[in-house]
């Protein structure tokens, strides 16, 4: 609670407008809240994993939201606030890890089945075109 | 030839990843900090024990340290707890403490009551300092060298075998070293 207080305070010594924050954790300027609200969708929860700090109870995706607003009034860009993150937990932090050497397997590889896929598919069609054309029906045995 | 290679490397590759993935010896939920070799992020904070103390890894540059995270909160911190007041009875290494999410009143009477083992405990009000070491749970320990860098983490209750075959011979390394 102290902290928002401080914050807003801090926002407002910065000369922003609208960057108080209300007694639910808002920012009063639209914007703000609405990147607020991207980013904490985008950082993991580290304590339950699978939950975002946005969705998360426990006091650490609240410590980890303060720090997002506090960072956001503070006039910090998106990519700053994902790099502190990242600097501190790691990639795992991020449920949209960026295209890097290392994860570029993760994002290839549906293309890659796609296209093992369609050659899979092509190579079939085309072994069963070079079949012989044989549609008479099996002799019937009686 | 390809019909019987292609289905045998195909299984060969799941077989080595599912060896991999189901390594009950793996812990998934681990993660390895990405602070490992980087400077230990500066904290100054007051001492859980007696506020005017001062409690800031400044005034420990030049030495090996382990930096202990822990809570009242936390069951497992009290599994380690006779663990650490041997560690620190060994005089090996300075053990400093961070309380973490814990009232004070609390913190002071769990180190009364069960002994203290460190040197200096930091009393982290707010969760700041955790959020700069990377903190996201209860304990974790942290070994910094002399020169201020963040050797090793370890998550979860340090044991006798822990201490042993993770942090001693890192700790002894990093005092050769000199600093």
């Amino acid at each position: 609670m102290a902290a928002l207080v401080l914050a807003a305070i801090a926002g407002s010594a910065l000369g922003a407008a609208d960057s108080t924050v209300n007694t639910y954790g808002e920012i009063a300027n639209p914007a703000l809240q609405a990147r607020y609200e991207h980013v904490t969708q985008d950082l993991r929860c580290l304590v339950c994993q699978n939950e975002s700090i946005a969705d998360s109870n426990v006091e650490l995706a609240s410590d980890l939201r303060r720090q997002v607003r506090e960072m956001l009034i503070a006039g910090k860009s998106d990519d700053e606030i994902f790099k502190f993150m990242t600097d501190r937990y790691g990639e795992f932090v991020r449920f949209n890890p960026p295209l890097t050497p290392k994860t570029w397997l993760i994002w290839g590889a549906p293309f890659i089945m796609v296209v093992v896929g369609a050659i899979v598919i092509i190579r079939v069609a085309r072994h069963r075109a070079s079949l012989p054309v044989d549609d008479e029906p099996a002799p019937e045995t009686k | 030839m390809w019909k019987f290679v292609i289905p045998v490397a195909a299984f060969v590759a799941l077989a080595v990843l599912f060896a991999l993935g189901l390594n009950p010896k793996r812990d998934i939920h681990a993660l390895p900090s990405p602070l490992i070799g980087k400077e230990a992020p500066a904290f100054d904070l007051t001492d859980v024990m007696d506020p005017s103390r001062h409690v800031d890894n400044a005034a420990l540059k030049g030495q090996v340290y382990v930096l202990n995270v822990w809570g009242t909160w936390c069951f497992e911190c009290r599994a380690e707890h006779d663990e650490l007041l041997a560690i620190a009875r060994q005089h090996v290494v300075p053990l400093i403490g961070l309380d973490y999410m814990d009232q004070r009143e609390k913190a002071r009477e769990w180190l009364t009551q069960l002994g203290n083992p460190y040197q200096g405990v930091g009393f982290d009000t707010d969760g700041r300092t955790a959020i700069n070491w990377g903190v996201y749970g209860a304990p974790e320990t942290y070994l910094v060298d002399g020169h201020g860098r963040i050797l090793y983490k370890f998550i979860s209750p340090i044991t006798p075998e822990v201490w042993e075959r993770e942090f001693l011979p890192r700790i002894s390394a990093a005092q050769r070293s000199g600093s």
